[in-house]
């Protein structure tokens, strides 16, 4: 799009318009400007990661998934689903979570975070969908679950379904801040009415796939270890998901504030320990009843004998050193109101996710195979393309931040929220 | 005595052949408790409705392989690959080293034959033929999530490449790890598995393997039939076979089924499976999701409501008040 072009076609109309565009998506400066501001040395960084990412990127879509994973006929999922949907996933219940602490139980102090939070779960349900669709055969049909045939039987068919969903309900709640950006009024209006009701269905939504992500799993009785197969594996799924979303709220902010500190307000920056505590609070409940139904779990099916196996030691350290131990600073953090120590229990506790998550999609299943430890080793390619797409999480988010009233408030919609 | 009757619809079944089966037992005694209406439901509601009854089709086809009579010349490959016109995973048919390394089914071949060692005789290895087992209430069609998978009356469960998406979930809900994918396609990949050879059996004609099979390892028939056949080799040969049919029960049953000399576990079955189908482990899961569908709106709209009403009533005191605060 060229700015100049605009000018000549449509004369007045085009200079509006060049000049919203300059305001708008350059941060009101010139193409001259703007491109000068991108070259910092982390822009770099990115330019190379980006610049290997290609013949990567291209070698899967033209000779298949064979080229860059090594997935097999034993082992059809990786760490691209292990990683990027079943870790991804929960940890982008933010959106969720968050909201419905505020606009549904009243918690009014977290208003500063809300539109954070909400983000965090739009963009991070966006690149669940982006890493599925690096996965799929044929990402080109990714929409038949919708239309060519409904598996009525299938949890996945119910995930498709919820994250599609769910995807554009989180859009329509992020709708108000993407309209104040383009200042529009009397939709954002509207969207503003409809929140609480979207909040709700997002409660309704997030409650089942999360569990369902957990669901699918108990189709493999025999081949997912069973210290981590239980019939309350949707449980497991749905509860680690709620302190998993207020973990990546407080990790969010925290990198937020740090390094986008130019697009934060006064009134985020203060409340930011405020909101860590509390979230902290949060984490700390959700994750001793996580603590406690894992314990369930392995009673209810009697395996405390597998405890003694090297699986069970695995399963241990998860448990204790993942669940318990983020729990305990957590609880430390509280009693010594230090956001600092929050924080790094937050940082724990999102580790012990994507570990958990990791070891059911991963390390437990299949745990009979011969030579099991040698097939899960993931190749180069196939963690290029994970580090690939969280620098393209990264970078989606700046550019987000550096343009919508995300972090800060716009002075004419103050009285709105 | 149930060929005749072959080709009647399902539904009368039961008909024949009916007393005394285990199977048809159990259908009855769950239509008398249904009769009962109200208290079949109190009983177990989700079972009452949930069709577990289904015992799978009673007229379906099926095959036996019996290890014992096995001798590992790979007839059955052959002919499989070339009725189906699959490329095979290039070894000579002739060659016997391929049994060195224990083999399974790709996006190239729909069945080998692998070699295990035999515990009782070591100059007689027993070898195995694998390929998909064909459940009678299939994981992978419960997995699904694009209803790919069919199984027909005639006991095939098959594949439509025009519906998948290539998500992969059927290969990981198989008990038997039977789907392969053709990873190597970056346009057209797709599952391949063995279609028991559905276009022959629809013209009358026995699967390739059965049809090749020079030593009688492989069956073909009615299911019900080579139940019956199977129980009739070990109560003859006790001696000989290890007193188990596998596919009777496992996994709800399958259309395939195996008996042999030395224990399954010894030939790579999976033993630690359920008896009953696999989608009985997510159908109470599956009945929750209504539920949550309708309680959870009343339920947060109602924390919703508590929460404004009670921000409202205080802004009211908080206008009205004259000096005191108002305790609640």
């Amino acid at each position: 799009m060229n700015a100049s072009d605009n000018n000549t076609i449509n004369g007045s109309g085009g200079s509006d318009f060049r000049s919203w565009f300059m305001d708008r998506l350059l941060i009101g400066m010139t193409w001259p400007e703007y491109a000068k501001s991108l070259i910092t040395p982390f822009n770099f960084l990115v330019a190379v990661i980006l610049c290997f990412a290609v013949p990567v990127f291209g070698s899967r879509y033209l000779y298949g998934l064979a080229a860059v994973t090594h997935a097999s006929h034993d082992y059809p999922w990786g760490i691209l689903l292990g990683w990027g949907l079943f870790g991804g996933v929960p940890l982008s219940g933010a959106g969720f979570v968050v909201a419905t602490g505020y606009y549904v139980f009243g918690f009014k102090g977290l208003k500063p975070i809300v539109r954070l939070a909400v983000l965090s779960g739009l963009l991070g349900y966006f690149f669940a969908a982006s890493y599925l669709m690096i996965d799929l055969g044929r990402p080109w049909r990714i929409y038949y679950p919708m239309i060519m045939g409904f598996g009525t039987t299938s949890l996945l068919f119910l995930v498709a379904w919820h994250v599609t969903v769910y995807l554009t309900v989180q859009l329509i709640e992020f709708s108000s801040t993407i309209l104040e950006w383009l200042k529009s009024r009397r939709v954002h209006r509207w969207a503003m009415l409809i929140t609480v009701a979207m909040t709700i269905a997002g409660i309704i939504l997030s409650t089942l796939h999360q569990s369902s992500l957990g669901g699918m799993f108990l189709l493999a009785p025999g081949r997912l270890h069973p210290l981590w197969y239980s019939s309350y594996i949707p449980v497991f799924f749905l509860a680690s998901s709620i302190y998993a979303a207020m973990a990546m709220t407080i990790f969010v902010s925290t990198m937020a504030a740090r390094y986008m500190t130019n697009r934060c307000d006064k009134n985020f920056l203060g409340s930011l320990d405020y909101v860590t505590l509390a979230l902290g609070k949060g984490c700390a409940v959700a994750m001793y009843v996580y603590f406690f139904l894992k314990v369930v779990g392995v009673a209810h099916d009697n395996h405390w004998d597998l405890l003694g196996t090297p699986y069970g030691q695995w399963f241990l350290v998860e448990l204790f050193g993942f669940v318990m131990f983020p729990a305990l600073i957590f609880t430390y953090g509280i009693k010594k109101s230090s956001p600092f120590v929050i924080r790094v229990g937050a940082v724990f506790a999102i580790a012990g996710i994507l570990l958990n998550r990791i070891n059911i999609a991963v390390v437990a299943f299949n745990w009979e195979m011969p030579g099991h430890m040698h097939h899960i080793i993931p190749p180069w390619q196939e963690v290029y393309i994970v580090v690939t797409m969280v620098t393209l999480h990264i970078m989606l988010f700046r550019w987000i931040f550096n343009r919508m009233p995300v972090l800060y408030e716009m002075p004419e919609y103050k009285d709105m929220h | 005595m149930d060929d005749d009757a072959g080709n009647r619809p399902n539904i009368n079944g039961g008909k024949k052949g009916a007393v005394g089966s285990p199977l048809c037992m159990e259908r009855r005694k769950f239509l008398a408790l249904s009769a009962l209406g109200g208290c079949a439901l109190l009983n177990n509601p989700r079972e009452a409705f949930a069709g577990t009854g289904f015992k799978g089709w009673p007229k379906s086809y099926g095959m036996l392989t019996d290890f014992t009579k096995c001798v590992g010349c790979r007839s059955c490959e052959k002919a499989c690959n070339e009725y189906n016109e699959m490329p095979g995973d290039g070894s000579s048919y002739e060659d016997s080293s391929v049994f060195d390394a224990v083999r399974r089914p790709t996006a190239k071949t729909y069945t080998v034959v692998n070699r295990y060692d035999n515990p009782e005789d070591p100059d007689k290895p027993v070898f195995r033929k694998i390929q998909c087992n064909h459940c009678k209430e299939p994981s992978c069609a419960t997995a699904c999530p694009i209803h790919a998978y069919e199984k027909t009356p005639e006991g095939a469960v098959l594949y439509d490449e025009d519906l998948c998406f290539g998500c992969r979930y059927c290969m990981i809900a198989c008990p038997f790890m039977v789907p392969a994918y053709d990873y190597d396609s970056p346009l057209e990949p797709k599952i391949v598995k063995c279609i028991l050879c559905y276009p022959r059996i629809k013209e009358g004609k026995l699967p390739a393997c059965a049809e090749a099979c020079p030593t009688g390892a492989v069956t073909f028939g009615r299911r019900r039939e080579l139940l019956r056949l199977a129980r009739k080799r070990i109560a003859a040969h006790p001696d000989k076979y290890i007193d188990h049919i596998y596919g009777e029960r496992e996994v709800g049953g399958t259309n395939w089924l195996y008996i042999s000399g030395v224990p399954f576990e010894q030939l790579g079955f999976p033993i630690n499976l359920p008896e009953k189908p696999l989608i009985e482990l997510t159908k109470g899961f599956l009945s929750s999701v209504s539920v949550v569908f309708t309680v959870w709106p009343a339920l947060f709209g109602m924390v919703y409501a508590a929460v404004s009403h009670r921000d409202k009533y205080y802004e009211r005191d908080e206008g009205a008040k004259a000096g005191k605060g108002v305790e609640k």
